[in-house]
């Protein structure tokens, strides 16, 4: 509990710094250093990271196989689990970056009748796919503070996800779904013991931070209403690089703003580029043909080794003597 | 040292799965008896040249390590985070999701927690972190970071000598964490202050200098083999040779050691030998190239080099024109995912055709080394063997998919084709704990030996258990494998959790059922007993 206290406290600390910084009227800082710098920070990190990352070879070909090799042409093969083929390993890539694959497999294992039973356990892939398809949609529908005029798409997608009217403004099922999406992620973390003894404070603090974006948003759009007008206007001034201090644009904005300034500038340094890493993992991009095409390792280099020379010459008289045949008599 | 005594499958079984008090950062590793596996002897690390060789236990206070151990461990780690990106990615990205938490049968079977492979990876990923990032330089324990000391090394040699590398928790993750690669980035790491288990660096040392793990000697090879083939002959009426170290053969045969030095394997080896002899093949093993297993791949790279070398090198010298490969586990994810790229390019063999079929194995065109379950499966596809599975009809055959075949090379179907080809009665274990969801003998990695033992019944469990299930469901009386340290561990495993059950080879059950030119009445199977359907009526 002593990791999810420190990560609430970090949340707090976010918070009031917000609303000193408004009430000291450095809305200038808030409103346009600060969102420029994190941007800067996110841009370079996330850069930096993956770099670094390529940087580091692939050596061997190491691809977890979860289906049948490609081997005699009659045997069923499975080329989504076991790719042989760079479209087997695109599509084998779609399912674990769209709809999270390898988490669908997940169950839950326990003692039943002195044995170990493995129950289906979807629960985890279902609020995780939930949160992050939620999270994306949301991420493109804010395209539409940043666009003038407003892409055609962008309205669409935003009139599919508010599609019930629920209430007014309308409720976007997104918005919902990812609170729901969140809520069962950090109720499982701060609540089965297994997930709460591997926690890190960064663990919780991620699941907050993102809660924290969501919540200042539905409190905007249904509570505390901003002035979209403002808040468009300040969106249209950082990407044609003029922008301006907005006048009361409201504390829950700030809030919301510099939440999703320091979710951007931790980024990079957490957890969260997990994003980046799913696309390079050696047991899933790689194709199983590694007995079909040679992999290069560029730093192989040559190694001590026990020649057939010098076994026989240790063996020599052995092996005569057993009636095989030498090299050297 | 005596091995320890270990509890009875009751006590075992009851298993608590809550955490302790304390985090897991301060929680202490206790060595205790039967959980761990003794150190390399100062002989095997000399005849490798193996670093900082002594003698010494896990349990003495002072673990003799140079001077500057942890300048030496960071800096290789340093080295290892250049050299792969799997080590690099694997190190920075797990979300601690949970999903391979129980995936793990070392979790299941002993309920702590540093089991887990999430947590098992946080113990080196913790000081990754305190040394590798920017965060852990400077917030320390507040991101995870936490201090290389000497409890934390000890605290790596419980828990990466408690990892059989089987790769299970990485079908589950969804970045494909796999912590079976952070498991050997850790051994490597070890293995630079000289922190290794003689299960490992002794049969490394023996195969390094006689070629197979045991330290048989040429001659030594030749007369097991030979001993074989008189029990084929005493079996079956029929002589089989055995040709070794022959020049101008077509193939080249290497098997695991296993195979032909103890039960039950060799009579696994016996099946090689009648099959090969059945269809005429032009073939000779090596005494060179004794093993095919390589228990580098439980150390590090460079050892998995140096081992498997002999391999092509042999095929070169004799002038054959591929590799045929016998049943064995590790042997094959060293040969699938290793070889070509250590050792290759085999330009000098032919892809490989099968001699009797004319069948082309494609996917092996450019590694040029065929698994026998693959040669065998395309023999009976093609009609060339004569099969009478009713030889079998005493068996209730189930079969487990091997760690390494499963998730490091995707041989599911060949071996289930033969043996639904060679039996009358197969019956699958519940599919959670096969396929790609197999679930490890609890040996691997080196771990399979005596003063490890309690920890290997306990990560040898769950696959146990669901050997059980069948055992009661349909009366199965014999456990299939193709790997050798599978014949040897999981006969431990079936005789304390659940007796009554044999191991076989899928080649001893072709063996039995295959129906040779010039035999002799058969009355009996390989290991002797009487054919028929006797011994299903006692299990039933
Ligand atoms: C290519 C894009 C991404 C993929 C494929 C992906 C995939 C996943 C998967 C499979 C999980 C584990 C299951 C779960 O807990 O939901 C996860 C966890 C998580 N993801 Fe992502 N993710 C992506 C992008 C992002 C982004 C952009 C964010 C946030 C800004 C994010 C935030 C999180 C968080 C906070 C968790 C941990 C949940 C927990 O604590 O239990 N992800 N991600
Ligand atoms: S499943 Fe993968 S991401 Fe999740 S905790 Fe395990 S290693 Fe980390
Ligand atoms: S590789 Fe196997 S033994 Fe090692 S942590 Fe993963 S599941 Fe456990």
């Amino acid at each position: 509990m002593k990791n999810l206290g420190i990560s609430l406290f970090a949340i707090a600390v976010l918070v009031t710094v917000s609303v000193g910084a408004t009430s000291a009227g450095w809305s200038g800082l808030l409103t346009i250093v600060i969102p420029y710098a994190a941007l800067a920070v996110f841009l370079i990190g996330f850069v930096t990271r993956v770099f670094r990352w390529t940087k580091s070879p692939v050596p061997f070909r190491i691809p977890a196989t979860c289906g049948q090799q490609a081997s005699l042409p009659w045997i069923r093969r499975n080329p989504l689990d076991c790719p042989s083929s760079l479209a087997g390993v695109i599509g084998r890539m779609f399912m674990e970056v769209f709809l999270f694959r390898s988490l669908f497999r997940n169950t839950e294992m326990e003692i039943a009748g002195q044995r170990p039973v493995y129950g289906s356990a979807k629960w985890l892939w279902f609020f995780g796919l939930l949160f992050h398809w939620s999270l994306l949609i949301i991420v493109v529908r804010h395209l539409r503070f940043f666009l003038e005029p407003i892409a055609a798409w962008v309205n669409t997608l935003a009139a599919i996800d508010g599609f019930f009217e629920i209430g007014s403004p309308t409720l976007y099922l997104t918005d919902a779904a990812l609170l729901a999406g969140l809520t069962f992620l950090f109720f499982r973390r701060a609540v089965a013991p297994r997930l709460r003894y591997i926690s890190l404070v960064t663990d919780y603090f991620a699941l907050l931070l993102i809660m924290g974006v969501a919540t200042t948003g539905l409190l905007m759009r249904h509570f505390f209403p901003a002035d979209l007008l403002a808040v468009k206007n300040l969106a249209l001034g950082w990407v044609t690089f003029a922008p301006t201090i907005p006048k009361g644009v409201g504390p829950v904005f700030s809030i919301h703003l510099l939440f999703v300034c320091a979710l951007l500038a931790w980024f990079p340094f957490s957890k969260l580029m997990h994003m980046g890493g799913v696309f390079l993992s050696p047991t899933r991009n790689l194709a199983n043909d590694n007995r079909m095409n040679r992999h290069v390792n560029p730093w192989n280099a040559p190694v001590k080794v026990h020649t057939y020379e010098e076994y026989e010459d240790e063996f020599r008289d052995k092996m005569k003597l057993a009636g095989l045949p030498l090299e050297k008599e | 040292m005596a091995a320890a005594k270990i509890p009875k499958p009751e006590e075992l079984i009851a298993l608590r799965y809550e955490p302790p008090e304390t985090p897991w950062m301060e929680t202490p590793t206790v060595f205790r008896p039967g959980t761990w596996s003794y150190t390399g002897t100062p002989k095997s690390l000399a005849t490798l040249g193996l670093p900082n060789s002594r003698a010494w236990q896990p349990t003495d206070e002072d673990w003799k390590l140079p001077e500057n151990w942890k300048q030496i461990i960071l800096e290789g780690m340093a080295e290892r985070l250049e050299k792969y990106r799997s080590f690099r990615l694997f190190m920075d990205i797990c979300v601690r999701c949970g999903a391979c938490a129980d995936k793990c049968h070392f979790y299941i079977g002993s309920g702590d927690p540093k089991n887990m492979p999430v947590l098992r990876a946080e113990l080196l990923r913790s000081v990754y972190r305190r040394y590798f990032t920017q965060s852990g330089k400077r917030l320390g324990r507040l991101v995870g970071a936490r201090d290389l000391t000497i409890d934390v090394l000890k605290e790596w040699f419980y828990y990466f000598y408690q990892c059989t590398e089987c790769r299970r928790c990485s079908v589950f993750c969804p970045y494909g964490i796999d912590q079976a690669e952070i498991t050997m980035m850790g051994r490597e790491l070890l293995n630079l202050v000289g922190c290794n288990i003689n299960w490992v660096t002794e049969p490394m040392a023996n195969c390094f200098r006689t070629g197979n793990h045991l330290g048989i000697q040429p001659g030594g090879v030749k007369d097991m083999l030979e001993f074989l083939a008189d029990d084929v002959a005493d079996r079956t009426g029929v002589k089989v040779d055995v040709p070794l170290n022959r020049k101008g053969a077509e193939i080249l045969v290497v098997v695991p050691s296993g195979d032909y030095f103890a039960d039950p394997g060799t009579y696994t080896c016996m099946g090689y030998l009648m099959l090969l002899h059945e269809i005429g093949l032009d073939f000779t093993f090596s005494t060179y190239a004794s093993e095919g297993g390589n228990f580098g791949l439980f150390t590090s790279h460079e050892m998995i080099k140096r081992l498997n070398a002999k391999i092509y090198a042999e095929a070169k010298r004799l002038g054959v024109k591929w590799i045929l490969g016998g049943e064995c586990g590790h042997m094959w994810r060293v040969i699938n995912q290793y070889m070509d790229t250590m050792n290759g390019p085999a330009d000098f063999l032919e892809e490989p055709v099968s001699p009797i079929t004319g069948t082309r194995f494609d996917n092996s065109r450019s590694t040029k080394m065929v698994h026998i379950a693959e040669f065998t499966a395309d023999l009976i596809r093609n009609g060339k063997l004569k099969l009478d599975p009713s030889r079998n009809d005493a068996y209730r055959v189930t079969f487990h998919d091997s760690c390494n075949p499963a998730r490091a090379m995707g041989l599911f179907e060949e071996p289930r084709y033969i043996i639904n080809n060679v039996c009358n009665h197969f019956h699958e274990m519940a599919e959670d704990t096969i396929r790609e969801k197999t679930l490890c003998c609890g040996s691997g990695a080196g771990l399979g030996n005596e003063e490890n033992e309690e920890m290997r019944m306990r990560g040898g469990m769950p696959r146990a258990m669901a050997v059980k299930q069948v055992k009661e469901k349909y009366g199965v009386n014999r456990l299939a494998c193709m790997c050798a340290i599978d014949r040897a561990a999981l006969t431990a495993l079936m005789d304390y959790w659940v007796p009554g059950v044999a191991v076989v080879g899928v080649h001893e059950l072709l063996a039995n059922a295959l129906v040779m030119k010039g035999e002799k009445e058969r009355t009996t199977d390989l290991r002797g007993e009487p054919l028929g359907g006797m011994a299903v009526d006692e299990a039933l």
